[in-house]
């Protein structure tokens, strides 16, 4: 049965409506910690101008976001701090690691500094660089934004799960030069 | 060099302290267990009403050192400009020395800091934690036998998941 559709009305599937609402205004979370976090702020500014995708609106509360964007080097005190302002941002989100810091660690390879939040957060996207100019974020978004639109879904399904997961770096201790292994408690990734 | 007379009146009352010079920097070196008397000595009666810093020096592998840690107080007079630098030294197992925060208030942290990264103990601190480092770290950082990738701290944190979160 053929049905009238004027000239004005388009089909889509309501995961395409979604992703497109939803891409096109991402609402980050500035997690900015470090030099990295000058290059996002300049990202924001007038020159760069983040609005021009739908993202400029930077909201310091973390119930207002859905883009985390972590800038900068994490160290083991700011990591729960990190894990609770991503629990308390409202599904769905998204993470950045912006630079090379907040990916692997950076130069920081000391006993403070947390290699990756990857270990131990969700992350989308990574950005290289140190610091990345505001062009590689900005490509950062453009690329998050396409993922969005095709991997989406309204019920959020395409997120990782337990099962899909691959197992996390985290569990796997690094090698320390000459010293015996010593972790402060027994189970991997129990919070003391 | 020329000491000033207040330094010579003092080793007069402590006969094991020696002094020294470095780059016209006085320096004076006392056991531990004179440290509490000598420190009473130099706020009360030669008017040093300023501690500028507490800070320690791990000679572990020290070429030509007795000694493992150094402890190392810097004292300034605002009256006299007289700035004076006192050492003491520490070996394991004794790393105890008394507190310094009945004599300067700004001790406390500074005590606090080197408990935190050296592992020296200040007895009649009124609030000896950590000051730096989360509460539940085990090692002492800055010792020169703790690895510089640590013993594993960085990796003990929950995985959060996107199921989790």
């Amino acid at each position: 049965m053929a049905i009238e559709v004027p000239e004005n009305v388009l089909v889509s599937r309501l995961d395409q409506l979604a992703n497109w609402c939803r891409k096109n205004s991402l609402w980050p979370m500035p997690f900015a910690t470090a030099c990295c976090g000058i290059e996002l702020m300049a990202t924001g500014a007038s020159r760069h101008d983040l609005a021009r995708f739908g993202a400029e609106v930077m909201r310091f509360s973390p119930r207002q976001c859905d883009l985390m964007i972590v800038a900068g080097r994490v160290v083991m005190k700011m990591l729960p701090v990190l894990q609770r302002i991503w629990e308390q941002m409202h599904e769905p989100k998204w993470c950045i690691s912006m630079g090379a810091c907040a990916s692997t660690g950076g130069v920081f390879d000391t006993y403070c500094v947390v290699q990756g939040i990857d270990r131990f957060i969700p992350v989308d996207m990574y950005v290289p660089g140190c610091p990345p100019r505001p062009e590689q974020l900005i490509q950062a978004i453009i690329d998050l934004q396409d993922v969005i639109q095709r991997g989406g879904t309204i019920r959020g399904a395409e997120f990782e799960t337990r099962q899909r997961q691959q197992p996390k770096r985290a569990l796997v201790e690094l090698p320390v030069l000459n010293q015996p292994l010593h972790r402060l408690t027994t189970g991997g990734g129990q919070r003391i | 060099m020329i000491l000033p007379s207040y330094l010579l009146a003092l080793k007069q009352d402590f006969l094991s302290a020696t002094t020294s010079e470095y780059i016209g920097q006085l320096r004076l070196r006392i056991p531990a267990d004179e440290l509490q008397s000598l420190l009473t000595a130099l706020k009360q009666r030669y008017e040093f009403d300023m501690l500028i810093d507490i800070t320690c020096v791990d000679y572990l592998n020290y070429r030509g050192a007795t000694d493992r840690f150094g402890l190392v107080y810097v004292l300034l007079g605002t009256e006299s400009n007289e700035r004076l630098i006192v050492r003491t030294y520490l070996n394991e197992p004794d790393l105890t020395v008394p507190s310094a925060v009945p004599l300067w208030e700004s001790a406390n942290w500074l005590e606090r800091e080197v408990f935190d990264m050296f592992g020296i103990r200040f007895a009649g601190h009124p609030d000896l934690r950590r000051i730096l480092l989360p509460p539940e770290f085990a090692s002492f950082p800055l010792r020169k036998d703790y690895p510089l990738q640590g013993r594993g701290e960085r990796h003990n944190f929950p995985v959060l998941t996107r199921e989790s979160a």
